[in-house]
């Protein structure tokens, strides 16, 4: 039964894994190929840090898998908001058949703002 | 409400060291037992004290919808990746957000970058609203009632 667990927890991470790698390669755009990577490597490292916990069913072990769990879920998210945010700002465009891009009239709004306070 | 919680992380320590048995599964039955009869003894005060036993139930009811939610959206965007065709239709959106200080907008922007398909990129300045990338987008509004809905209000009822 455990042994089943063990499987299925490390097939289903490895799955995972290997599906943001194709991502990165075959979405259309920088923003859909950084939301693909970044969650579905969480959610696979995540299932193989389970699976290794239960496989050595160690208390120490078993601490440890859970802090690195615990610490990928606080810091990803931060990193791929701030690599999001950066992009934008540079400039990186999103992709032909986005359906709308309301980010974009922020800044124009604030562009012409600036202009304004040039002006004067 | 902390009261509550620090005693029974106390009692849980007791029961820990009255077993003698360092394992998770004793910690976990510590929690139930000392959650248990600290419910037991609060039960005719009045509601203020009892606001522990009712944030509980809802904080682990959470937990489990998000994760959820996690997988149902990671399995849309594995099969949009392995099938040979593009469903995507990704947007910019922005949306109002309840949150008003900075832990809950930093708890309410790492569940929504956490589940595939969204991610936050910008905050504005005033933290009234923050703009979400997402890749499946079908109609505007829908998404950002089911966004309030199950996300958002959800979490701040835990977190005030």
């Amino acid at each position: 039964m455990i042994d089943i667990l063990i499987m299925v927890l490390s097939t289903l991470g490895a799955i995972f894994i290997l599906i943001a790698s194709i991502g990165v390669f075959r979405l259309p755009d920088f923003y859909t190929r950084l939301s693909v990577t970044i969650k579905a490597a969480t959610l696979g490292i995540g299932c193989i840090l389970g699976a290794a916990a239960i496989h050595f069913s160690e208390f120490s072990i078993t601490t440890k898998a859970i802090a690195i769990v615990f610490f990928l879920f606080i810091t990803s998210p931060v990193a791929a908001f701030l690599i999001a945010r950066t992009a934008y700002h540079t400039g990186i465009k999103l992709w032909d058949k986005t359906v709308i891009d309301e980010l974009k009239d922020k800044y124009k709004e604030e562009a012409e703002k600036n202009k304004d306070s040039d002006k004067k | 409400m902390l009261k509550y919680f620090l005693l029974n992380i106390l009692l849980i320590f007791v029961w820990v060291a009255l077993t003698g048995q360092l394992n998770y599964p004793n910690f976990v039955f510590g929690a139930v037992a000392g959650f248990f009869i600290l419910w037991l003894l609060t039960k005719n005060s009045n509601k203020s004290e009892k606001e522990y036993f009712y944030r509980v139930p809802k904080i682990i009811l959470f937990i489990l919808y998000f994760l959820y939610d996690m997988l149902h959206a990671n399995f849309q965007v594995a099969i949009d990746v392995i099938t040979p065709n593009y469903h995507t239709t990704p947007g910019m959106i922005k949306y109002d957000i309840d949150a008003k200080t900075d832990f809950e907008i930093t708890m309410l922007t790492n569940i929504i970058a956490l589940t595939p398909g969204t991610m936050v990129v910008e905050i504005a300045e005033d933290k009234t609203h923050i703009y979400i990338h997402t890749m499946y987008l079908k109609d505007k509004e829908k998404f950002i009632s089911r966004m309030k809905e199950r996300t958002e209000k959800k979490l701040l009822e835990i977190l005030r």
